[in-house]
């Protein structure tokens, strides 16, 4: 039945692609929200009545993400060739295209964070600040877990943006669902292998914001 | 204990435009003493009290509070010293991803006291602000009285020497503010607690404060014991705010109908300024002398120090007795007697 229905798919290289699209998930989300989180602190801290209120660090800051995001995708991995082969020493396989996914992605997610930071009310803020605590200590125990919920669920969108972005990279030779579906499905004409690997991408978009919703909802106390 | 001088604060919105929130204010404050800043919104008092902890950084002027200068000390002193000032909110202000007791925790966090401590001190706080029972609920799971409720244990949590209220009372309802009231008394009463309390309700004044400043655009018209200022208000912003508690001077027009519709005896307007004592007043004096008494017209409201408030009364009886009550009440009580009408 099923090698009738699929008569290329290799469940093998299946599961490898499936296994690299995780691993390039993961890894480049835990990157982004990391320097998604520090581009949002620097943002919102910088800002006009900010606690470091610094208007040229601030227009810094924002122009690099602004132009990071306007670059596509695709061209984006194209440019940092060189950097990726002097950062990991190769430009192909998951682990290459990790630095292009994150710096792909952490301006989108730090603007992300800088909505959720600037949500966080400003009253809780000053309290803080009446009962004498350092910036350190608003940044870590007031203002990241009060966004925490709106942190998660900006988290959840970009991890789907970031699935999207590892079938691209995956079309230049990355690995991962993407590179099988190009590779092994268009290419070679073999449209099940297109089917299995869009419908597994689905399944994991699907899996990635169930997993987000049900942390954004359960730390939620609101 | 507090003493502040020449405080000001200009906010330029633009180069041109500049606002004067807060004008050359100058103020003592005793040790112990619940010292009420009354005004309608944009008189500033929110940014005075701001001025108080630095929230805000005064243009000019001086706050001393317990001999060390605030305006001169340097972000970390400041930080240290925010520590010994308590502060509450209008809207609470409380994290809500942490329960009841983590928030009442976060200043002790704050000023780095060890885990065991925090969590006695922690439940000391919770029974002194009457929230036993309450330790683990989210601030979303409680209402407005027990949010205040923590926001006051939160304030008092690093034993400050004085705690600011920021409209503590302005979102909560008559009764509910009521009780907190009460309990800021009660604090103010066991801890010796200094406290500076904006409002804009005069019946919070009336209930609580020792002393009272009367704020109008920026500047303080009118301050003093808050008796007083009931008594003899002299701005007309300060007589609009004793008419909140007091109701408005209707009784000075009624008079005259008062006098035309009682034609015998005396009609006598008796001011009633404090001491409890002087509660059966209209008894004790109707029983001492061969008078009647009748209650035409008043309203007594009870303050922090005492009764306060005006009683119309129609006395009748031999002119020399009503002669000799009158000079008893004014002689011996601190009531003050009017004559409205003499005896014709």
């Amino acid at each position: 039945m099923w090698n009738n229905l699929f008569p290329n798919i290799e469940m093998q290289d299946l599961w490898v692609a499936t296994y690299e699209t995780f691993y390039m998930t993961i890894f480049a989300l835990i990157g982004t929200f990391i320097f998604g989180i520090l581009l949002g602190l620097l943002l919102y801290l910088t800002m006009k009545g900010g606690i470091w209120q610094n208007k040229i660090l601030n227009i810094m800051v924002a122009s690099i993400v602004n132009i990071f995001r306007a670059i596509p995708f695709i061209i984006l991995i194209l440019l940092l060739f060189p950097f990726t082969d002097f950062l990991i020493g190769t430009i192909r396989g998951p682990n290459a295209a990790l630095p292009a996914l994150i710096i792909g992605s952490a301006p989108f997610y730090g603007r992300l964070v800088e909505i959720a930071l600037k949500e966080v009310d400003k009253g809780v803020i000053e309290a803080a600040k009446a009962m004498g605590a350092k910036t350190r200590t608003i940044i870590f125990r007031v203002l990241l877990p009060e966004s925490m919920p709106a942190l998660v669920s900006g988290i959840t969108v970009t991890a789907i943006n970031l699935i999207g972005y590892t079938a691209m990279a995956g079309v230049i030779g990355a690995g991962g669902l993407g590179n099988y579906a190009y590779f092994f499905g268009f290419q070679r004409r073999e449209f099940d292998v297109v089917f299995v690997c869009t419908v597994l991408i689905v399944l994991i978009v699907f899996l990635f914001q169930f997993i987000g919703d049900y942390i954004s909802n359960k730390i939620d106390k609101r | 204990m507090i003493s502040i001088e020449g405080l000001t604060k200009i906010f330029s919105t633009t180069t041109k435009n500049r606002i004067t929130a807060v004008d050359d204010l100058t103020l003592d404050i005793k040790e112990g003493e619940i010292f009420g800043v009354i005004g309608y919104s944009g008189a500033g008092k929110s940014t005075f009290v701001r001025l108080v902890n630095r929230l805000e950084e005064p243009s000019a002027g001086k706050v001393v509070i317990d001999n060390q200068d605030i305006t001169t000390l340097n972000s970390n002193q400041l930080r240290l010293t925010r520590q010994e000032i308590g502060m509450i909110f209008q809207h609470f202000n409380l994290l809500w991803s942490r329960t009841v007791k983590d928030n009442i925790a976060f200043p002790l966090e704050i000023s780095g006291v060890p885990k065991r401590e925090r969590e006695e001190r922690v439940g000391e706080l919770i029974k002194l602000v009457g929230l036993a029972g309450r330790e683990n609920a989210y601030p979303s799971q409680l209402s407005g009285g027990q949010k205040q409720r923590v926001g006051i244990a939160r304030a008092l949590a690093n034993r400050p020497k004085v705690l600011l209220c920021d409209e503590a009372t302005s979102a909560l309802d008559p009764e509910t503010t009521n009780a907190i009231l009460d309990l800021l008394v009660d604090i103010n009463e066991k801890l010796g607690l200094t406290i500076i309390l904006i409002t804009h309700e005069m019946h919070v004044i009336r209930k609580i404060c020792n002393q009272v400043a009367v704020m109008e655009e920026g500047r303080i018209v009118e301050q003093g014991d808050v008796l007083d200022v009931f008594l003899h208000p002299k701005q007309r912003v300060t007589k609009k705010f004793v008419e909140q508690v007091m109701g408005t001077e209707g009784e000075h027009n009624g008079v005259e109908e008062l006098v035309n519709m009682y034609e015998s005896g005396k009609i006598v307007r008796l001011h009633f300024v404090g001491e409890s004592a002087n509660q059966a007043l209209i008894s004790h004096v109707a029983r001492s002398f061969n008078i009647d008494i009748n209650i035409l017209q008043g309203k007594i409201t009870q303050m922090q120090q005492g009764a306060y408030g005006t009683l119309f009364v129609q006395i009748d009886g031999h002119t020399d007795e009503i002669e000799r009550a009158i000079t008893y009440i004014t002689d011996e009580t601190s009531v003050e007697v009017e004559v409205v009408r003499n005896v014709e």
